[in-house]
């Protein structure tokens, strides 16, 4: 029987897609978690390599596999919960539909990724990719209360619950955060929520980077807690320099009284924004990264953020720059090769700062790997549990680059 | 003296090798801190949970990560059981060790390496007492959030591997939210560095799987931590209410109103009698069927003034009998102190208290505690409530006299079912203390074969014969079997019923 001939015999004729992916990978579309569970069983015994997909909204998949498993059907939201600011929702719902269906209940889950709105919950655990929000809210971890995932081997694993504080057996939740699809494809996620703020608002500041760079250290000295404070790069922000963006988001008295904080402490000089414009700013940003082949997140301190966008203009660039100064976190797109992206990780593994390819095409990230510079004793830890929850190799996931 | 004591430890080694054993861990600490002789190892026998008794086989006390780490070498090498052990307040039995394992108590290592101001981090060894690092760090106007109650004398190692939380945690995250970098010495001996200064992880997020593993993967020797600035505006309101009901629907009144409490804690009228027939007196009212205790706080007094009236309204709103906001910050030190020894104040309405810890969705709050006190009847127990409300984190403590003949049973059995009632909610059977020994037998109840099999695997990643801390967190009779092939033609889900003990486990990485 063939692959198709058996995928079908499994979970029936609907779960094939009949179109191809454009590499010519069969896809199969799971509907429930069982099915996944039951697809990668066999793929198990059968030796198939699989890659993860989501709803397909950024580039073309690429990675070389026997099958593509997307997570598209799996786009059912069983349980809103204002009363708790909880919510369940399976991996391939997109975050632009959760979204909706969140605000006409009251509730917002403050993550503002990069990529396109309809980008698949699923994925944004996969890679944790947070956004400029995790200066207020947290990074992606911080907004899970559980998942539900399936192993290389065909086992559906369960860790967390729905309730807002779980220390019960070790959390598995944070390890599927950012593992890149290494240790199981997420079925389900258990999201922690807040209540949409009832104001929101957008300040910007135009200048050269070395004066918002100062800017920004007032702002943070003065014991301003904004939702997210951006440093971002003309190109990104469409703008002729640099531009500082300063978003506050709560009760209508908080944002009151922290613009007022702002004025303060920088006299006068941010523009507030009118709510379309404001919105139409991060989502831009946040859509940009995904018209770059490379994206990489490095996370440093806040008193070397400078030095590091400093490092990145002299080594790979600083076109398309989102830097969040106050958490010392960078997210970076462009184009670059491998010998760079290798180089520049070393030479920020010797200044303590992580480098995570979060986005570039199949021989980038393989040679790459979304990970690398691990300290002492690291390496075999992550290939244990590699090993562990997904013994036949069946993932096709670039977790760390060749040498 | 040395081999005057009956210790197990024989059943590792034969009793040449036990004296040498002693010997050379006093090499290493010096022979002040090894302790053998029973009545010593006798006060490491419990932790801050009277149910559970061990008596340690060896108790040594490392003053240095130095020591730390030839002391684990040492057992890896003779590949003998150890525990960690912090201040030993625990409430799950977390911190005991049986009579063939060592006890490695980390109290020696208590500096603070480490405050940053400037990127609001601290690095500490992990005996540090929880509270002296926000002293330590409070004349740079930070702190470090998480306040257990019991956070005058627990330790951050200890905090860690228990992922503990407190009032405070409601509005800025447990202690996991807070950890950046972590250095564990891993069952043999190896060192590991996990996470960075920033808070990134290297890879996977390996500081976000240590944190709450209860000594189980290793013993944390440095710790980085995030600090926070001190909130420079705060508010404290105290609201009494007449039905535990109606205290509960205000507490979901509250979160949904979208603005979040620093802290948000309930006790039940046991609770506010017991604290104010003692020295802590906070003036709760004593005819109230429950009280919570709300606090605002941010930066801006304007900001945290206007919240606090939003949510006295809100409280009002729900069936408040009264709204008191605190006057000054002695006042609002009163309010708080009768909260955070609340514990203490129960503990002398008996003999013996189980300290108990569930978490259920905030709105089956008013359900679950009309329940408790079914249960409660029930069984003819005193149980009182004090607890995270905001995060719906209860701890309902039963009060009883051990001496008492069939008491502890009757204790046991009502903790079953409360555990059942949460558990059914919703919840889950631990916010905060861990599973240790004590809720071993309710996790078949919360996960499945599977689930729990995967966090043992997990586990042998990091410690593959299980010698820091057995017998701890997963119950190893109720796991699947993990390696092997699936069978396709049965489906993935595991319909049979039998459960295997005997599973084959992956290679350990740390076999290099
Ligand atoms: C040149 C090129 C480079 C590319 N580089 C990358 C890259 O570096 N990283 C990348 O993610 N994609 C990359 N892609 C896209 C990727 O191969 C698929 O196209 C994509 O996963 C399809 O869905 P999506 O766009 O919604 O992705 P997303 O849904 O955004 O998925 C992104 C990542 O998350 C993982 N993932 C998604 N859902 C789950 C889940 N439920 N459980 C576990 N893991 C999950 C996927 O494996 C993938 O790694 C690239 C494509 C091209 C052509
Ligand atoms: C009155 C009272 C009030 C309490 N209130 C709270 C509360 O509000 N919130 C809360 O979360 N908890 C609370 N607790 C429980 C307890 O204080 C916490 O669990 C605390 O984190 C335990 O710290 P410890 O130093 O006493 O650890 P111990 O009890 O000594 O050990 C606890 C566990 O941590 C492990 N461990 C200790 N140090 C290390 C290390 N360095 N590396 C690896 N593993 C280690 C031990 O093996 C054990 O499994 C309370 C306890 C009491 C008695």
């Amino acid at each position: 029987m063939s692959l198709l001939d058996r995928v079908r015999a499994l979970l029936g004729d609907e779960a094939v897609e009949v179109a191809a992916t454009a590499d010519g990978v069969p896809r199969v579309a799971p509907a429930s978690p069982d099915a996944v569970a039951l697809l990668l069983g066999t793929a198990r015994e059968e030796g198939w390599r699989v890659r993860i997909e989501g709803a397909g909204t950024w580039l073309p998949a690429d990675a070389p596999a026997d099958l593509a498993l997307t997570t598209r059907r799996l786009d059912k939201i069983p349980a809103i919960e204002p009363q708790d600011l909880s919510a369940t929702a399976e991996a391939g719902i997109g975050c632009d539909l959760l979204r909706q269906q969140l605000a006409d209940r009251g509730t917002w889950l403050a993550l503002d990724p990069p990529g396109l709105a309809g980008r698949t919950l699923g994925s944004i655990v996969a890679t944790a990719t947070a956004g400029p929000l995790r200066q207020g809210f947290g990074p992606v971890r911080d907004h899970l209360l559980g998942v539900t995932f399936v192993t290389g081997d065909g086992r559906l694993v369960h860790s967390g619950g729905r309730v807002v504080k779980n220390v019960a057996g070790y959390d598995l939740t944070r390890l599927e955060a950012g593992a890149f699809g290494a240790f199981g494809v997420i079925v389900l996620v258990h999201l922690r929520l807040r209540a949409l703020p009832r104001a929101d608002q957008t300040l910007v500041l135009e200048g050269s980077r070395e004066d918002l760079t100062q800017v920004a250290e007032d702002i943070a000295v003065a014991g301003i807690q904004p939702a997210a404070h951006e440093l971002m790069s003309p190109a990104l922000a469409r703008r002729e320099r640099w531009l500082l963006a300063v978003r506050f988001a709560g009760s209508a008295a908080l944002v009151a009284a922290e613009e007022a904080g702002l004025r303060t402490a920088t006299g006068g000089r941010f523009a507030p924004l009118r709510a379309d414009e404001g919105h139409s700013l991060w989502m831009r940003a946040a859509e940009s990264f995904a018209t770059r082949p490379v994206a990489f997140r490095v996370g440093g301190l806040p008193d070397s953020s400078d030095e590091l966008l400093d490092l990145l203009q002299h080594q790979i660039g600083d076109e398309w720059i989102s830097a969040s100064p106050a958490i010392g976190t960078i997210r970076w797109g462009g184009e670059a090769t491998i010998d760079r992206l290798k180089r520049l990780r070393r030479t920020l593994a010797g200044l303590e700062v992580p480098l995570t390819l979060e986005r570039a095409p199949w021989p980038v990230r393989s040679a790459v790997g979304h990970f690398g510079a691990y300290r002492e004793g690291v390496g075999p830890l992550v290939a244990g549990l590699r090993r562990t929850f997904d013994p036949g190799e069946a993932f096709v996931v670039a977790a760390e680059g060749a040498e | 003296m040395r081999l005057a004591f009956a210790f197990s430890v024989y059943y590792y080694l034969m009793p040449r090798d036990v004296a040498s054993l002693v010997d050379t861990l006093a090499e290493i600490v010096g022979p002040r801190h090894v302790r053998t002789a029973l009545p010593e190892r006798v006060t490491y026998a419990k932790d801050g949970l009277p149910t559970h008794r061990r008596v340690p086989g060896v108790v040594v006390l490392p003053g240095s990560r130095d020591e730390v780490i030839a002391v684990v070498r040492l057992l890896g090498a003779l590949g003998m059981p150890f525990v960690p052990r912090g201040a030993g307040t625990g409430l799950s039995g977390g911190a005991l060790a049986d009579g063939d394992a060592v006890l490695i108590v980390l109290t020696r290592l208590n500096r603070i390496l480490k405050i940053d101001a400037r990127n609001r981090l601290a690095v500490v060894e992990p005996g540090v007492v929880n509270v002296r690092l926000s002293v330590a760090a409070a004349p740079h106007g930070l702190q470090y959030t998480p306040d257990p109650s019991s956070q005058t004398a627990c330790t951050i190692g200890g905090n860690v591997a228990e992922n503990a939380g407190g009032p405070h945690c409601l509005k800025y995250g447990v202690t996991a939210t807070h950890v950046l970098a972590l250095e564990v010495a891993l069952a043999d001996g190896r060192v590991v560095e996990l996470g960075s200064p920033g808070g990134e992880p290297w890879g996977p997020d390996l500081v976000g799987l240590f944190v709450g593993s209860e000594g189980n993967f290793g013993v944390a020797t440095r710790i980085a931590v995030r600090l926070l600035p001190v909130a420079r505006a705060v508010r404290t309101l105290l609201a009494d209410f007449t039905s535990l009901r109606t205290a509960g629907e205000a507490v979901s009144a509250v979160i949904a109103s979208g603005i979040v409490p620093a802290a948000l804690e309930m006790m039940d009228q046991s609770c506010i009698q017991a604290v104010e027939d003692s020295v802590y007196a906070a003036g709760y009212p004593r005819d109230a069927a429950a009280v919570l205790l709300a606090e605002l706080d941010g930066a801006h007094e304007a900001a945290v003034a206007a919240d606090a009236e939003t949510i006295e309204a809100v409280l009002r709103a729900h069936g408040a009998r009264s709204v008191l906001v605190a006057a000054d910050a002695q006042q609002r030190e009163k309010l708080w102190l009768g909260r955070k020894k609340a514990f203490g104040a129960m503990g002398r309405l008996s003999r013996d208290l189980v300290v108990q810890d569930a978490v259920v969705p905030r709105s089956t709050l008013p359900d679950v505690l009309e329940t408790i006190a079914r249960i409660a009847a029930e069984y003819g127990l005193t149980v009182s409530n004090v607890f995270h409300a905001g995060d719906g984190n209860l701890h309902p403590n039963i009060s009883f006299d051990g001496r008492t003949p069939g008491l502890r049973e009757r204790v046991e059995a009502a903790s079953a079912e409360i555990m059942a009632t949460c558990i059914a909610a919703g919840g889950t059977i631990t916010g905060e203390h861990g599973i240790g020994l004590d809720k071993l037998r309710y996790m078949p109840l919360l996960f499945d074969g599977d689930s729990l099999a995967a966090m043992r695997a997990v586990r042998h990643v990091w410690d593959p014969e299980e010698r820091v801390n057995p017998g701890k967190v997963v119950p190893v009779h109720a796991c699947r079997e993990w390696a092997g092939t699936r069978n396709a033609e049965r489906g993935t889900r595991n319909e049979s019923p039998d459960v295997r003990s005997d599973f084959r486990v992956p290679t350990s990485a740390l076999e290099t």
